[in-house]
């Protein structure tokens, strides 16, 4: 039993990397910028696809999602200004909101068709050197794909923090978060750094993307799966927070891997909306969150 | 009287106008015909789409055949279709549209257990007939009299039947169940467990995972702890890849000589060819594989018909899961709606009842809960897959039959012996 407990531990850790790798980006989207994104996942799949398509042509999928960075930052910075010049632009009340909501909504449901369209319905998969491969510790086998993710999280997190922490662009984005009139006040524009950081939250679809179709086959309704659990893991971090979002990605890996294990696969979903439950009656700012 | 030249041409003026008046009024007369309506939902998006969007496509042959040779009762046949979404929530609205506002005809029920379940109460409310469309033991509560399901398996019992015998044959002792927590992999999967004792088999793992697992490492872990020497797995298409993948990264132990059973999506052409290699082994339930035991008559015309077709429609490539099935559903309704020149769904019902109906998927009877009286679902097992070979599905003994006996093309080997 503590051998089938260490194994879960463990693989609970690396699912939770990957669950932090597909938030953080939403992380900064709704938890910097206030910008209810629910049509990240639905980006998160267009990333998959995109990479599936490099990879049809011989490229590594992981390689491919990091070429891909830059076309998703320019998607991002488009969408964002759509949804400025839309809704923020027109106000700020609860109505706006729920605008803003429906509009992404849409723009997620609207990816979500024209993939169909493109690719159809049928799932996709990926080839690599990394995929259908284990490495053994002993008795304990650890899926590389799974390791992958670990590493790529890691990655992405990490520099995530150091450009939000010692980039002028990156204090930028942390102080727009906190107070847009006083960052006015500094000359900068809001808009524009609002408008950057949300490329960014975007251009993270892309790697985070093709550790989806690493980790599993995709197809073009997979998306609607992700909506609560990165919502749940970028809500857990407290909104805004690189670390916390890790953090959070691996309590609810971990919390799962070990109930599933333990108690049985139907509880491993209540196992992590309980936990965000608990937290946010404990810290409603989140584990992280000031 | 001597005919001139002249009345010679006025003559045959008049008779060539007179059948081509005569023609344009039948033809017209055909086309202005109020059509013959058939409703239903089918996914086109979501889990259930890829065998959804194929179904879709052979029912849209059936009817470009039966129009070709004049329609139903005189009149053209027009499909009434709507995207469910693969989601069940969706299907009694659906379907209350199609009787309510679209007035159709004929009623298809939609692809699948899951989304056909929560219309059962509403179409035996109405005592309308209703083709079901794979839906498993859907009617075995309502039990509704005017329901007819086309599927080669009539309850979850008999489905898990087979796959238990192969048990038996193998010597296994212990089973581990898995199961996804929707109606259609419970329902197979309590075919299992009410087998058990009948084939002398102790249960050592059972467990139930929900709809939106990603990660399966850790159930294949737990299974592989317990040692069973039978896996019964009952999962939709994304699970059955994943789960799949982890047992070829992870291993499910030397002690498993039987592992499958009720993997959905393993008979689609995209993940069979994506899984390739890491299908040997695997022994699971199907519809159709091209062995010679399943040469039913027309068969093989409409899958090379339909395969043209999905290359087109960018579909399921070889369509040997629903399409026969689907196609076969336009001739069970063409055969009822001939024989008894009547739309009315008692009449139809009754003649559906009573008869044996030809099909592509071989003659088919109805038991009294609307099941094929004579089951004919078969398990196959996968054998000298090669990875990125969509091509060598198309030919016998990539999947062989290894049950049940009167359609067996080969014997089932150990798990561990057909992987090597």
């Amino acid at each position: 039993m503590a051998e089938l407990l260490i194994e879960a531990i463990v693989a609970g850790i690396l699912l939770g990397c990957f669950y932090a790798a597909v938030s953080v980006g939403l992380s900064v989207a709704f938890g910097l910028l206030d910008v209810p994104h629910i049509a990240h996942p639905a980006f998160l799949i267009l990333g998959a696809y995109a990479v599936y398509l490099l990879a049809s042509y011989g490229a590594d999928p992981l390689a491919a999602g990091l070429v891909l960075m830059p076309l998703f930052f320019a998607l991002g910075v488009a969408v964002y200004r759509a949804y400025h010049v839309a809704f923020e632009k027109r106000g700020s009340g609860v109505d706006s909101g729920l605008r803003g909501l429906a509009f992404l909504f849409g723009v997620g449901f609207i990816v979500e068709v024209a993939l169909i369209l493109f690719f159809g319905v049928d799932q996709r998969m990926v080839d690599a050197s990394y995929i259908g491969k284990s490495v053994a510790v002993g008795d304990f086998r650890i899926p590389v794909r799974m390791l992958v993710a670990f590493c790529l999280a890691l990655l992405l997190t990490a520099a995530l923090s150091l450009y939000l922490s010692r980039t002028f662009t990156g204090r930028a984005i942390k102080a727009v978060a906190q107070d847009q009139t006083a960052l006015a006040l500094m000359g900068a524009d809001p808009v524009r750094i609002k408008q950057w950081a949300f490329g960014i939250a975007m251009a993270t679809c892309a790697p985070a993307g093709a550790l989806l179709i690493v980790v599993g086959p995709v197809e073009p309704g997979l998306g609607r799966l992700y909506i609560g659990r990165t919502f749940c893991v970028a809500v857990l971090a407290g909104l805004g927070s690189m670390k916390g979002t890790l953090a959070a990605g691996v309590i609810l890996g971990v919390a799962e891997s070990i109930v599933l294990t333990s108690l049985g696969p139907s509880w491993a979903p209540a196992a992590a909306f309980g936990i965000l439950l608990l937290v946010l009656a404990v810290r409603p700012a989140g584990l992280f969150g000031r | 009287m001597k005919s001139t030249r002249r009345d010679l041409l006025f003559r045959a003026c008049t008779i060539a106008l007179a059948t081509a008046l005569a023609a344009f009024s039948t033809a017209s007369r055909a086309q202005n015909r109020k059509p013959v309506r058939v409703g239903f939902s089918i996914a086109q998006t979501g889990p259930l789409s890829s065998a959804g969007k194929s179904g879709l496509l052979a029912l849209q042959i059936w009817r470009d055949d039966v129009n070709a040779r004049g329609g139903l009762l005189g009149r053209p046949v027009e499909l009434v279709v709507y995207d469910d979404q693969s989601n069940p929530a969706m299907t009694p609205g659906i379907y209350t549209k199609l009787l309510d506002v679209d007035k159709v005809d004929l009623l298809v029920a939609p692809y699948a257990t899951n989304p056909t379940a929560p219309i059962m109460p509403l179409v035996k409310q109405r005592d309308l007939l209703l083709i079901g469309n794979f839906a498993l033991d859907a009617n075995a509560q309502i039990r509704h009299d005017k329901y007819f399901n086309n599927q080669p398996w009539a309850s979850a019992r008999d489905s898990a039947a087979p796959f238990l015998e192969l048990c038996r044959k193998l010597s296994a002792k212990t089973i581990a169940v898995l199961a996804a927590d929707a109606e259609f992999a419970q329902n197979l999967a309590g075919g299992v467990r009410q087998g058990l004792k009948d084939y002398g088999l102790q249960s050592i793992y059972d467990a139930n995972y929900p709809p939106s697992t990603i990660d399966f490492s850790s159930m294949v872990r737990a299974i592989r702890a317990r040692k069973p020497d039978a896996v019964f797995v009952a999962s939709y298409p994304s699970d059955s890849t994943a789960i799949i993948r982890a047992v070829s990264e992870l291993g499910i132990g030397s002690s498993v000589k039987l592992f499958g059973g009720g993997m959905v999506g393993l008979q689609y052409a995209s993940i069979m060819e994506a899984l390739g290699s890491q299908l040997n082994g695997v022994v699971n339930y199907n519809t159709w594989a091209p062995e010679k035991t399943m040469d039913f008559p027309g068969v093989r015309d409409f899958l090379a018909r339909y395969q043209v077709r999905a290359r087109q429609a960018n579909v399921d490539p070889l369509g040997f899961y629903l399409p026969p099935y689907d196609y076969a559903i336009g001739q069970l309704l063409e055969q009822a709606v001939t024989a008894t020149r009547s739309l009315d769904h008692k009449v139809l019902a009754s003649y559906l009842r009573e008869s044996e109906l030809k099909t592509i998927v071989g003659p088919v009877r109805y038991g009294p809960t609307g099941e094929w009286a004579k089951p004919r679902i078969v398990y196959v097992q996968f054998r000298d897959i090669a990875d990125r070979n969509l091509e060598q599905f198309r030919s016998p003994g990539k999947q062989v039959i290894v049950a049940p006996e009167a359609f067996k093309t080969g014997e089932v080997l150990p798990f561990a012996q057909a992987r090597q």
